[in-house]
This record gives structure tokens, sequence and C-alpha cells, in this order.
């Protein structure tokens, strides 16, 4: 069966660590790092990347708009 | 390869440039900006935009935005732009202003232009307070609401009502269309991305001002986390500054609902 599979990829020095993205993935990928970047802010990962689909919610709604989106179809 | 160009699906326009926004974390100004510039970009109007930058938190937004733009005096946006569209009617003139300099210092020129029916659009972000000096009372302060200059909250006996100035413009003749939004979830981001389109095609029409309220946190300024101010702000905001059309096409589509 075809499934939908996604990917971010968070640009963690522009990242300010304002967990708006976290709130609003409705699968729960990404969380705070507990290290810091080279401005001091936690920053955004995806924690569970395999549960993402692509759905660019997060990056829609990052204020600094540091979250890119792929996604892909992939026979399983 | 997931990640790769052909499986891309969203990435920051190159409308916005590269300089790091200068906005508190979770800040929407980011995303209004972000919005307004993927609107230029998908009607291929970068050109012949020009956008006109407020006093305020976004008095930076000409180095964020990757466009022609010009800085005004406090509250002076409508003014300025109005001066530009007249000189070059073809271009598609835009004023991006605070509630502090559109509803307080630039309240003249606000209703002014929109009286006139300046043939510009109008994004007005309201976080209900004077973000960048620092968190003072703003006309639009909510009843109760603290603020530096109101740290037991706005007593209405005394410091007077806010003002819906959105529901004010759209009784004026000259507004074609007025409607409010917020950017705090996915959802709205698309649906102001939506009304920003509008703004921008409107003016192909030269039927007047379009005019959008993005009701926004100032969470530095609120002193809460984003989280918890995007929060407050359903809860509070929402309900005084409902979001939604109120004017399409020159035609009232909500009534204006009276300040409690
Ligand atoms: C003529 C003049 N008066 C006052 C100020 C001080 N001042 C700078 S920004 C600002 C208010 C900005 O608030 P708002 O428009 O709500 O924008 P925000 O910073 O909240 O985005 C004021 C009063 C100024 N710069 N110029
Ligand atoms: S919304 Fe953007 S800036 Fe905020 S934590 Fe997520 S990636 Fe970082
Ligand atoms: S693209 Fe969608 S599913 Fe993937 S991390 Fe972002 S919000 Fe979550
Ligand atoms: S002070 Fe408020 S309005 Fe200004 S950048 Fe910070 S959060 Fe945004």
């Amino acid at each position: 069966m075809a499934k939908i599979k996604g990917a971010i990829v968070i640009d963690i020095e522009r990242c300010k660590g304002c967990e708006v993205c976290i709130v609003s993935c409705p699968t729960g990928v990404i969380r705070l790092e507990k290290k810091v970047n080279g401005k001091g802010y936690h920053f955004a990962y995806p924690a569970l990347p395999d549960n993402c689909t692509g759905c660019a919610n997060c990056a829609v709604v990052c204020p600094d708009g540091v979250i890119t989106v792929y996604r892909k179809k992939v026979e399983e | 390869m997931l990640v790769s160009p052909e499986n891309l699906v969203y990435t920051k326009t190159p409308l916005m440039t590269d300089k790091p926004l200068s906005y508190c974390p979770g800040c929407g100004h980011g995303t209004v900006h972000r919005m307004i510039m993927e609107v230029v970009d998908e009607m291929g109007i970068q050109a012949d935009t020009i956008g006109i930058a407020p006093v305020g938190c976004s008095v930076l937004a000409y180095e964020f935005m990757n466009i022609d733009m010009q800085q005004a005096a406090h509250g002076r946006a409508p003014a300025l732009a109005t001066g530009i569209k007249r000189c070059w009617p073809d271009k598609y003139v835009f004023t991006y202003q605070g509630d502090g300099d559109l509803a307080a210092i630039g309240t003249a020129e606000t209703i002014h232009a929109c009286n006139r029916g300046e043939n510009i659009a109008i994004f007005f972000v309201n976080n209900g307070i004077y973000g960048m000096t620092g968190g003072q009372m703003a006309p639009t302060t909510l009843p109760g609401m603290r603020s530096s200059t109101t740290p037991y909250g706005r007593d209405v006996a005394l410091m007077g009502n806010p003002l819906k100035i959105t529901e004010l413009v759209a009784m004026l003749p000259g507004t074609f269309y007025v409607s409010r939004h917020s950017v705090h979830t996915p959802l709205n981001v698309r649906k102001f991305k939506r009304a920003a389109r509008m703004a921008f095609e409107n003016q192909k029409l030269n039927k007047g001002v379009s005019f959008i309220e993005i009701v926004s946190n100032c969470n530095s300024g609120w002193k809460m986390s984003p989280v918890d101010a995007n929060k407050w702000m359903e809860d509070n905001m929402f309900p005084f500054y409902p979001l939604g059309d109120i004017k399409v096409n020159g035609e009232m589509v909500s009534k204006p609902t009276k300040a409690e």
C-alpha cells in the first residue's frame, strides 16, 4: 500500500525555541532539545521523525520560518 | 531519498530575506510578514509592490521583506501609502502597522485614508499593547488587561474604553474589504493568507481600502510564554475581537459587536 511519508529540516541556529510548532504538530513529532544553539535558545528537533506526514503545519506556523518540509509517497 | 528537492512541500519564500528576524520568540509579526510575502511571490508582483513600515517592533520590516519599502513616521503609514499610490496607481501598496501606530498616534491617518477610499491594503497587527516600548497600555488594551502602565488591569472608568478600530473603519464608505484574523495556528495562518491575497487582488479593482487586522500575541509584553500567550489570546482577545470577515466587496457581512 502507498503511504505518505514526511520529513522536516529545522535550521537550528535560527530557531528561537518558541514551541509554537510543537503544539501545532498533529502527530507529536517535534520536541525541544536540551542543548542550546549559538544564540542560547533550546531548539526544536524532530524527536519522532517516523510520525511525520509532511503536512507542513509546523512550518506554516513557525514565526521565524526556519522549518522546511518534504513529502513523498512510498510503497510499503 | 525523502529529503531532496523534488519532494519539497514547504520552505521559507525567497521574498523573505535571510536576515534573522528581530522579533521575540513566538511573536506573530514574523508569520504575518512571511504570509504577505508568500502572496506577493505567488502573484508574481515583487517588482510592483511597495510596503510601508511603521514605528513599533516591526519598524525594521524593510530588512525582512524582500521588496521596496519605505518607513513612515509614527502612525503616518496610510498617508505615505496614499502619496505613493497616487503617484504610482499601478503599484501594489500596503502598510504594515501595530495597534499603537495605527489606532493611537495614527488614528487620524487611518480613518481618513479609509474614508477617502485609498486603493491600498492595510495590515494591522493588534497585540493590545505597545510592544516595542515596553508593554504600555494602548487604545486596544482590553478592560482589566494588565500592561506596564496598567499594572492592576485597565480600569475603564479611569482609562476609557478599548477601541475597535476595525469595526469603525468598516462603517466608512471607503473600505472595500475588512476582515480580522490571527496567525497562532496553522489553520488561522492559512485563512489569513487567503485574506491577504484578497487584499492584493482588490487593488486591481480600484474600489478602496482592504483592511486586515491580525490579532496577535506580544508574549514578552504580556509576560507569558508564547504558547501560553496564544492560549490567553484565544480566551481573552478573541471574545472582544472576534475573528472573521466584517465587510466583503463593500458590503457589511457581520454586525459590529458592541464593546462590553
Ligand atoms: C512620534 C513618536 N512617538 C512615540 C514614539 C515611541 N514609540 C515607539 S514604538 C511605539 C508604540 C508601538 O506599538 P505598536 O504600534 O502597538 O507596535 P508593536 O511594537 O506592539 O508591534 C511608541 C509609542 C515614537 N517612536 N515616535
Ligand atoms: S516554531 Fe520555529 S522558532 Fe519556534 S520552536 Fe518551532 S522551529 Fe523553533
Ligand atoms: S510536517 Fe506535519 S507531521 Fe511533520 S513535523 Fe510538521 S506538523 Fe508534524
Ligand atoms: S515585544 Fe511583543 S510585539 Fe515586539 S517582538 Fe516582542 S513579542 Fe513581538
